[in-house]
């Protein structure tokens, strides 16, 4: 008996506190509105919508948004329910019913209703003091905007202090303003829109000037004048947004080919050997990361984020390992022997994917980029830059100095340098050309390591990785030329930006056909590529 | 370079004797006759069932294997005899086995899916009609002439740039690489008009006769037989000749060789014009025994299989080629079916080998061994 009686007052302990809590979030509004939005005809119901709207009342929200989401229901004659799952609380009261009453009716919402809460809880929102929220709002607005939305849009511009938001909030203004009859209003709408740039607002100024046949669907020529400025205007803002936005890619792919040529440049430039392993070397280096990856994930979730920092010593140890074991016991006995180098590579590299398809499967497996990687930085509403190209440009950036110290300022460097431009000479001076070799194969492996963990962060990681970049690595090796970096450098980025210009100009494959073309021109003027070291050989 | 001994070809009076030794032609004349009398009773007059019948698989295998070893020959005319590297000749042969492919297509009729004038493909793509370069394709003997064409003049066109600009040694065969890789975007589109990534397929008949008929299959057959033996001839001459010593020179000592007077740029053209020719008509003759041709004929692994089958049979050789894709290609349809995971190690592993331990191939064991 007492631990009966104990459970229920236990029970009741909890029903006074869901109830407190529900009544914390009560619905808060009088309750004639309530039961009009509850039991009225839909015109009495959206005469209740807009007084709210009207008021500004943010209180008013969840009422609304419950309403829309289909969780109001009635019963009797005046009980009104928000009902979520199985409990039930009273809109008037903000009191949990239980238990639920058996016969319960929906509030219909039906599309006029719904476009008529959309609005205007878009308004209401537009009203509250989070500045995300607001934005949000005045987002949802501009892409249905409806007339009884302007009230609310004007009372939010009269107070919105945010630029961006009160930018929003303006064009959504104007394009409700486009439909309405006043002339004056229409026109000074149609110069509001000019400041725009967005697509659609494009398409909201191309239908002003649609044409039926050879008339006009518009009449006024003002209008039209006006319409066409705007538009021209949109257009071009529009314009300088996507070339913004191609040479961004241009830039992100041009980088993605340095990281790949870097190395194969390096090696080639150093001893004449197309490394045909290079992509899987890169593969390599993608699937360490992943492994990281996925110990850090299993063992220190907390520290996810910084997964990077090891993954890019990791990645470029392992390539370099894998690198120097392949530079020892296979390349090192085809020096002299170019094309039979290009065989065996490629045959490294078909055991180097069948290897990894073995040991991680066949399917992709999925890089997860740390927090601080995903989205992006806005710089136009129609230009995003991916915070993870944003990073691997940086990246980049600092293997390539990072290269160029190694190159220039260390006794390695100067000893790579001095075999690249004629071995014969620094071997009879002292240098040890095969240490040198494995070294330098060492290095360009584990620069093909980082450009696999560079390359693991924007897309798959599969066994075939590696195959699609070496064509394209060595397409900026004869272009830029051997044994300079600038070469390459220039080579990289010239090639990514022309590669996504002709791409939006022709498609993706008549894009690398026309490369091959200019590539295969371009050799017969400077078949040495952009920078050659000058030297007196017949044979170069 | 590798320093090939010389083949013993003294410039002279032209004859048949002086093109191959009298032990030689017996070979061939038992080869012959194996291909044009053994096999066809065997498949045809033997009845099923019998120990002295062959099966329909071994007579398509070996037609195919015959195609792969004339491609292989190519491939040693222009690396193991001039020392160019190709890792592009899967695109002539490919080229070569798409315009016999369009004449196949063209003579399907009104038998496709859609019983329509245009193959399915087309229909599919919703086109009308037939596209420019369609034309004519009705007519077999001009497939014929666009099987020796398209291969030979994009060869002419592409080998007159890259040599003119003396590009050589691996440049040249990683821009080969990446032609045939464009190429196989190319097709891999739909709106080329060549059936996107399923190409041809689905043949019906060639010149009126069932293409699925064992007679037209062993016609086939000996009909690349018959080509096989004759680029072999071909190639001997070649090599014997001339024209063959300096290409042998050009390997060697290019330098020299244009310091010698000659020009080596029309001497490396024609011999890769030629060899491109030669893959364009082993594709043709590939299409229709097979039965589909599509973009993947033209990615660069397979490009660069052709060259480990020559190196495997033994470069500089004539018969070395032949062998090698033999042998390659009978241990691969063996391989893939009996340890499909293992046969990518398997092929890795002989690239390697092979250009470490064996440089001059299975023929080169046995002259060695003489």
């Amino acid at each position: 008996m007492g631990t009966s009686d104990a459970g229920g007052r236990q029970l009741k302990f909890v029903l006074m506190l869901a109830a407190w809590w529900s009544a914390s979030l009560a619905f808060a509004l009088p309750a004639p509105v309530i039961k009009d939005l509850a039991f009225g005809e839909s015109d009495a119901k959206i005469e209740a919508i807009g007084k709210l709207v009207a008021s500004g009342d943010g209180a008013a929200l969840p009422f609304l948004q419950s309403l829309l989401d289909g969780e109001v229901q009635t019963s009797g004659e005046d009980l009104v329910l928000v009902v979520k799952g199985d409990s039930a609380v009273d809109a008037v009261t903000g009191k949990v019913v239980a238990p639920l009453p058996e016969a319960r009716d929906d509030v219909v919402v039906n599309n006029r209703l719904r476009r008529e809460l959309t609005t205007a809880i878009a308004a209401l929102k537009l009203s509250s003091p989070d500045r995300a929220v607001r934005l949000a709002a005045a987002k949802d607005l501009q892409n249905n905007s409806e007339e009884a939305a302007l009230p609310a849009i004007d009372a939010a511009l009269a107070k919105e202090n945010d630029q961006e938001v009160r930018g929003l909030l303006a064009l959504t203004k104007a394009s409700i303003e486009l439909r309405s009859g006043d002339k004056d209003k229409r026109v000074a709408a149609i110069r509001a829109l000019g400041n725009s740039d967005t697509g659609a607002t494009r398409t909201l100024l191309q239908q002003v000037l649609e044409r039926k046949g050879s008339v006009y669907v518009e009449p006024d020529a003002r209008v039209r004048a006006e319409a066409q400025r705007s538009l021209a205007a949109v257009e071009r803002r529009l314009m300088i947004g996507d070339i913004a936005a191609r040479i961004f890619s241009g830039i992100s792919l041009g980088t993605i080919l340095l990281l790949a040529a870097l190395g194969l440049a390096i090696t080639y430039g150093l001893m004449g050997v197309i490394n045909m392993a290079h992509g899987e070397l890169i593969m390599i280096g993608a699937y360490a990361t992943y492994v990281v990856q996925s110990l850090f994930r299993q063992h220190a979730p907390g520290l996810f984020d910084y997964y990077p920092l090891v993954a890019v010593p990791v990645a470029f140890a392992i390539s370099a390992a894998v690198g120097v074991v392949l530079e020892r016991t296979v390349i090192r006995h085809l020096y002299g022997r170019p094309l039979e180098t290009l065989l065996a590579t490629w045959g490294l590299s078909l055991i180097l994917i069948q290897g990894v398809r073995t040991i991680f499967g066949a399917q992709n497996v999925q890089v997860e980029n740390p927090a601080w990687m995903s989205g992006g930085l806005e710089i136009m509403t129609n230009v995003v830059l991916p915070w993870s190209r944003v990073v691997i440009i940086a990246f980049a950036g600092c293997v390539l100095l990072a290269v160029w110290l190694v190159l220039t300022r260390t006794t390695l460097g100067l000893y790579v340098r001095a075999v690249t431009q004629n071995r014969g000479m620094a071997s009879a001076l002292g240098v040890r050309t095969p240490r040198i070799d494995m070294m330098a194969f060492g290095l360009g492996s584990g620069i093909a390591g980082l450009a696999g963990c560079a390359l693991s962060q924007i897309g798959n990681v599969g066994p075939d990785l590696g195959q699609s970049y070496i064509v394209d690595s060595f397409m900026v090796v004869v272009l830029g030329g051997v044994g300079q970096l600038a070469g390459t450098v220039y080579a990289a980025l010239g090639l990514g930006i022309m590669n996504k210009f002709l791409e939006a100009w022709q498609g993706a494959v008549l894009a690398k056909i026309m490369i091959l073309v200019f590539i295969i021109i371009f050799i017969q003027k400077r078949p040495q590529g952009l920078f050659a070291l000058k030297g007196r050989t017949v044979e170069a | 370079m590798l320093g090939f001994m010389p083949l013993a070809a003294p410039a002279g009076n032209f004859s048949l004797t002086r093109l191959w030794s009298g032990r030689l032609w017996g070979v061939l004349g038992a080869a012959a006759l194996v291909l044009f009398v053994v096999v066809p009773i065997g498949n045809l007059a033997v009845p099923d069932g019998s120990v002295f019948h062959i099966s329909d698989y071994a007579v398509t295998l070996a037609g195919k294997i015959m195609c792969y070893a004339i491609v292989a020959l190519a491939m040693d005319l222009i690396w193991g005899y001039t020392g160019i590297l190709s890792l592009g000749h899967g695109l002539f042969f490919a080229l070569g086995g798409y315009a016999m492919g369009m004449y196949l297509m063209r003579s399907i009729g009104l038998d496709g899916v859609y019983k329509s004038n245009l193959p399915d493909f087309m229909v599919f793509l919703d086109w009308k009609a037939y596209p420019w370069y369609w034309s004519f394709t009705q007519h077999f003997w001009y497939c014929a002439l666009l099987v020796v064409l398209v291969p030979g003049l994009l060869a002419l066109v592409f080998g007159f740039f890259a040599f003119r600009s003396r590009i050589k040694g691996v440049y040249f065969s990683i821009i080969t690489q990446a032609l045939t890789y464009a190429a196989m975007l190319l097709f891999f589109r739909n709106d080329t008009g060549f059936g996107g990534n399923n190409g041809f397929t689905d043949f019906k008949r060639i010149l009126g006769f069932p293409i699925t008929a064992p007679q037209t299959r062993m016609a086939l057959f000996m009909l690349t037989g018959a080509a096989l033996i004759g680029f072999l001839l071909l190639g001997r001459a070649i090599v014997s000749s001339k024209l063959g010593r300096v290409l042998t020179a050009i390997r060697d000592a290019e330098t020299r060789v244009m310091f010698s007077g000659y020009n080596p740029v029309y001497f490396k053209l024609f011999i890769w014009t030629l060899s491109a020719v030669i893959c364009g008509i082993a594709g043709a003759l590939y299409v229709p025994q097979v039965g589909i041709i599509n973009p993947s004929e033209m990615s660069p692994a397979n490009s660069i299989e052709i060259a480990i089958w020559t190196a495997v049979g033994g470069r500089g050789t004539l018969i070395g080629p032949v062998i090698g894709a033999a042998a390659v290609n009978l241990g691969k349809s063996w391989f893939t079916q009996a340890f499909p995971e293992y046969w990518l190690y398997l092929l890795g592993l002989l690239f390697i080998l092979v250009t470490l331990y064996l440089p001059r191939g299975i023929a080169g064991l046995w002259s060695k061994g003489r």
